[in-house]
């Protein structure tokens, strides 16, 4: 029983890993149709901005956990993949909005740039941040039932997140904006919103969440230049299965995803489990095939 | 551009021979190219007749995923995993062989006791070859069918065929005693009772890659032109007016993709025996991904252009790489941004005249427009 809840657990810190991942990817995809390959060397951004600010600052304070600071990297690697979003969306991606395929070459083409930099910048090794002393205990829930304090920092991290994305979507002009621009562009356009300025900071958005999942992966394990393909092709099942553009849809799919791979690898190996799951996917969207919800059509 | 297409199709009804000038644009530079590859063992070296021999098996794996993607409009990011299942056939076969058909070095090291049962088959040339073109065909066929039926296109195609590149490959690192896991298939002697390192029967594979190359190219010539190749085009321009004309796209799709994936297949099975190895690492996400850059290149829709690309890229990076890693990755990051915003037609585009076209963002206006809006005191 102890074992299940806690493979049940894990499994929740496995999707909200991915929600967090694949939130800016179907952002970018309801709303400018664009599937960003790059999403994945975001996530390692913001990884080593929270790497670099440690460093930073256990240069100056001499305490190698430099607890404050993880709570000073978060939005500092929102801001600074959110930027990095920005820059590579007004650069490449606004020229490519008719051409999807085309823009998944390339985006992998900014990936590849983007994780020599990083090689070039940290070095080809794996790096490791180390988590704050607060982080590194565990709760007990019951006798048997040990939850690391971290996992359920990532959880409330990432429910933080959709709160705050769910603020900026329904309660801001901002996000009405956005909302306007995603049900009709032409219509958005022509009643004065700024489609342009929509579109780049809704990618930068996008960008900046993959920046807070690369933070909060450095508490789960080191970071590497390639640490984002790692998650990106989950991610990218999850927007397939949650369907084109939807955040409900894929809150869902990433809740499916991350439990069912945790349960299936925990059945049986971890190869087989992904195995499984991208059956099950396929077969899925021969059920449903524009996944658990459709944008509505008008 | 629009206009000077007009015109130059205007001057072809009229006069003669622009005709002729197309007629030897479609088969001389095909033949320059053939003569330039046919003599080429003659004056290289053995080591680079090996590496022009791989890079010919990764032309026609071009020309596979050329077929689809840029004639029928699909881009599939997951051709290594065809190309890696043919190379992987052949090399239980080249490896058979080497153990005269008992168990292999790497299965004795796994802790095997017999040769599992689906092994058996491959020791004989008659199953193994073609083999390297059904195994791969099938896979293609399979989940195609099941992906084009649900009538999953563009994008979401891609990214499912870049799933399968990463589930494959992953399995066939888990399954070490099967697959001989990260280090793959190695260490072949004899090929139908020849030395495979020996200089003769690497021209000979040579020669025999660049034959397979050659009919690949009938294949594609004569299938683009057929009217199978017009539906392929007009799926790729509109899919909806193919479905209410009748056709089933879905058949249409199914066929020519498990077709592209059997000619992967069989590059595959070109490359096993030259190169030497096959494992895990030539089907995953990155290898499936950078062939779309050697289409891309040379010019997609072009047959010509697949061949050219993969030879120039691939040239590019084993004398780039080698020397200067950290170089090369930033240049094909920059290739594959360049080839799709800067030169969208590939060299065959280029060298037509077509294609090159100055992005917007080197235009005067914009970065004057980007001036002003970000440094304080550049007005227009």
């Amino acid at each position: 029983m102890e074992v299940w809840a806690l493979q049940l657990f894990n499994g929740l810190s496995l999707s909200s890993i991915l929600l967090l991942t694949a939130l800016g990817l179907a952002l970018s995809f309801g709303l400018m149709n664009v599937i960003n390959l790059a999403h994945g060397e975001f996530i390692m951004v913001g990884a080593y901005t929270t790497y670099a600010l440690q460093q930073v600052a256990s240069h100056y304070t001499g305490d190698p956990q430099a607890g404050v600071t993880f709570l000073i990297a978060i939005p500092a690697s929102f801001i600074t993949a959110a930027a990095a979003g920005y820059l590579v969306e007004n650069t490449v991606i606004r020229f490519l909005y008719r051409r999807p395929l085309d823009t998944l070459l390339a985006t992998w083409g900014v990936g590849l740039f983007l994780q020599q930099l990083a090689r070039s910048i940290f070095g080809a090794p794996n790096v490791q941040v180390v988590a704050p002393a607060w982080l590194s205990s565990t709760v007990s829930i019951t006798s048997g039932l040990l939850l690391p304090m971290k996992r359920i920092f990532i959880i409330g991290l990432v429910l933080a997140c959709l709160g705050g994305l769910y603020w900026y979507m329904y309660r801001s002009n901002e996000g009405r904006r956005m909302r306007g621009v995603m049900q009709n562009r032409e219509m958005a356009s022509s009643l004065g919103v700024s489609t342009r300025r929509v579109d780049s900071f809704t990618f930068a958005l996008g960008s900046g969440l993959a920046g807070v999942a690369g933070c909060a992966l450095t508490l789960i394990g080191p970071i590497g230049p390639s640490l984002g393909t790692f998650y990106i092709v989950d991610a990218f099942i999850v927007v397939i299965l949650g369907g084109l553009g939807q955040i409900p849809g894929t809150i869902m799919a990433a809740l499916i995803i991350g439990i069912l791979n945790t349960l299936f690898e925990f059945g049986t190996t971890a190869v087989v489990g992904k195995v499984l799951v991208f059956a099950m996917v396929i077969l899925f969207l021969q059920w449903k095939p524009a996944g658990l919800m459709r944008a509505r059509g008008r | 551009m629009a206009t000077r297409i007009f015109i130059f199709n205007a001057v072809r009804t009229v006069t003669g021979p622009a005709r002729l000038g197309e007629l030897a644009a479609a088969w001389v530079m095909p033949a320059l190219v053939l003569a330039i590859l046919l003599a080429a063992p003659l004056v290289l070296s053995d080591f680079r007749v090996a590496l022009l021999g791989k890079f010919l098996t990764f032309a026609i794996l071009a020309m596979s995923l050329n077929l689809i993607w840029g004639y029928a409009g699909m881009l599939s990011l997951g051709h290594g995993v065809f190309f890696g299942l043919g190379g992987y056939a052949m090399a239980m076969f080249l490896k058979l062989e080497s153990a005269q058909g008992k168990l292999t070095d790497f299965m004795f090291w796994s802790g095997l006791t017999e040769l599992p049962i689906f092994w058996a088959p491959f020791q004989y040339a008659w199953f193994a070859i073609p083999m390297t073109f059904i195994v791969p065909a099938a896979l293609a066929g399979g989940l195609g069918y099941l992906v084009f039926r649900s009538r999953i296109t563009g994008v979401y195609f891609a990214l499912i065929t870049q799933a399968l590149a990463l589930i494959v490959s992953i399995l066939f690192i888990g399954q070490q005693p099967y697959t001989g896991g990260t280090n793959g298939i190695t260490n072949y002697t004899t090929i139908f009772g020849f030395p495979i390192n020996s200089p003769s029967t690497q021209v000979f594979l040579y020669y025999a890659t660049l034959a397979v190359l050659a009919l690949t190219y009938l294949l594609c010539a004569w299938l683009i032109a057929s009217r199978f190749g017009r539906l392929l085009v007009a799926m790729r321009d509109d899919e909806n007016r193919v479905r209410f004309s009748g056709y089933n796209p879905a058949i249409l799709k199914t066929i020519v993709f498990a077709l592209s994936g059997g000619i992967a297949g069989i590059a595959g099975a070109l490359f096993t025996p030259q190169v030497g190895i096959i494992s895990p690492t030539m089907m995953g996400i990155v290898p499936s991904i950078e062939i779309a850059i050697w289409v891309a290149v040379g010019g997609r829709g072009v047959l010509l252009g697949a061949i050219v690309g993969a030879i120039l890229v691939n040239g590019a990076k084993s004398g780039l790489s080698e020397s200067f890693p950290a170089v090369w990755q930033y240049f094909l990051g920059l290739l594959f941004i360049g080839a799709v915003l800067v030169f969208p037609a590939g060299i065959m585009g280029l060298l037509r005249g077509e294609g090159w076209r100055r992005p917007e963002w080197l235009a005067v206006e914009q970065l004057r427009a980007l001036a002003t809006r970000f440094i304080p005191g550049v007005s227009r």
